[in-house]
């Protein structure tokens, strides 16, 4: 197995730790991730789309070009990139005037998309490549944990892009935690969005806050130990959130945040240090007493 | 006797053809719309603030252009497309927000912030930066200083700043190549 390894921005500037855990884990599953030189932000489905929809496209057909380049499928963990790439892969594969007003940019700077590859998040590789009894194979150390999903929106949404029929319900990220060890519990409006996505973050900061501190309250009263996210930008959102929310509104709520990489990291048995697990702002010290 | 206050719309002052302009940009479905409220009613955003993403498309589908545009609660949706997947006519809602966005921006509507952030992307192929703290911590945890993406490889970010120019993107968020800044 080998994929492009799409960085983005969140992850390789804002959490390196999530790109310390996904280089290692990928290493132990014997998942070769090949590194894509000169890509760029992804660019965001919420904040460049929502400013120039043709300049969203393009950038995103350069960053699938250098994919296509390395002949190898393209894949991340943040939910915001694979949105991107996903959805412009589609929309290009599938339209093939719109994918000639783009290739007549990129031709200028000697790229062109072809089409040749396809976009996968990295949960949908573990989830559909490796599989869940595969994984199980690899579990060393089985988390007796606690766990709240968190699925975010753009790993499910829009569907018409996707496989999945339906984001209403979905298990995978459930099984896929269950099958380290961890218990999944349920919790009040799991399926709503963490608060970061569509400029909120940065244009409406107390409305983004604000969404962020009930999912925050409905975690913690399901008595989770700890939070799961498929995504660097939802794992920014609701670990330095939780800093934001005790500095701004002095409320104080101390639950661990983990990417799924990390988690599964944990259950294979590599090292807390190697996957980035002391970088958060929300201290994760408890999740590793646990172990 | 006091004169009433103006509650009386004339259909001159509306732009008749505001709905198919939507439509054409991107919110081609905008006119399926039958009220109903399934968007508003799953609306982590409404739930909260007075956005009301039903209310945003009737006011869209019957003409209130320069309301719709400049009205900043426009950017209090998250896109996080549970409206687009629940809307029982299909009409899409996601998909117009974006396209009255994008018509909101090339009007000259766009927050500080975003300008901000689109100014990162120009200058530094990333909307979020490496900063000092980062690199430093992303040489604790045995990766390189600088990821290997537009800001290890200068032809690559010469590349992006190309294409932007190229679809005018530095232009409509005002950016100033001189200052390097929007």
């Amino acid at each position: 197995m080998r994929y492009a390894f799409f960085l983005g921005c969140v992850m390789p500037n804002r959490y390196p730790g999530l790109e310390a855990s996904m280089r290692s884990v990928a290493e132990a599953l014997r998942i070769k991730l090949i590194d894509m030189e000169g890509a760029s932000c992804c660019p965001p489905p919420g904040v460049v789309k929502s400013f120039h929809e043709s300049t969203w496209l393009v950038i995103a057909a350069r960053n699938l070009s250098l994919a296509e380049a390395l002949n190898a499928d393209a894949t991340t963990l943040c939910s915001g990139c694979y949105s991107t790439l996903k959805e412009a892969n589609v929309i290009l594969k599938g339209d093939p005037a719109m994918r000639e007003k783009v290739n007549k940019i990129l031709h200028d700077f000697g790229r062109e998309f072809h089409g040749s590859i396809d976009v996968k998040h990295i949960v949908e590789v573990l989830y559909h490549n490796i599989g869940i009894e595969g994984l199980r194979n690899f579990v060393k150390r089985p988390l007796n944990l606690k766990v709240a999903v968190h699925y975010g929106c753009h790993l499910l949404k829009p569907t018409r892009y996707r496989k999945i029929k339906s984001s209403e319900r979905p298990r995978f990220l459930d099984e896929l935690v269950e099958v380290l060890g961890a218990r999944s519990v349920p919790y009040r409006d799991k399926m709503m969005c963490c608060g970061a996505g569509g400029g909120l973050r940065s244009g409406s900061p107390e409305v983004s806050m604000d969404i962020t501190k009930e999912k925050l309250e409905n975690i913690k009263n399901a008595g989770a130990d700890c939070i799961i996210t498929p995504c660097a930008f939802c794992h920014l959102q609701f670990d330095t959130g939780q800093v934001e929310i005790r500095d701004k509104l002095g409320v104080t709520y101390n639950i661990p945040v983990l990417h799924y990489v990390q988690l599964l990291g944990l259950a294979i048995g590599l090292e807390p240090e190697k996957l980035g697990l002391y970088n958060n702002a929300v201290p994760t010290d408890f999740v590793i007493e646990k172990m | 006797m006091a004169k009433p206050k103006k509650n009386i719309i004339r259909l001159d002052e509306l732009d008749m053809d505001f709905a198919e302009a939507v439509a054409k940009a991107g919110g081609e479905k905008i006119n399926l719309c039958i009220q109903c409220g399934t968007c508003t009613a799953s609306c982590p955003s409404g739930r909260r603030t007075a956005f009301r993403t039903r209310q945003l498309i009737r006011r869209a589908m019957l003409g209130f252009r320069d309301e719709v545009l400049s009205d900043k609660d426009l950017w209090l949706c998250t896109t996080c497309f549970t409206c687009l997947e629940r809307c029982p006519r299909g009409v899409d809602p996601t998909d117009v927000i974006l396209a009255l966005r994008n018509m909101a921006v090339e009007a000259g509507y766009m927050l500080d912030p975003h300008k901000r952030i689109s100014g990162y992307f120009v200058k530094y192929g990333h909307a979020v930066p490496i900063n000092e703290e980062n690199r430093k911590r992303r040489v604790s945890l045995g990766l390189s200083e600088i990821p290997p993406t537009t800001h290890k490889h200068k032809k690559a970010l010469d590349e992006v700043q190309g294409i932007v120019k190229k679809t005018g993107f530095d232009k409509l968020i005002g950016f100033r190549w001189e200052k390097g800044e929007e």
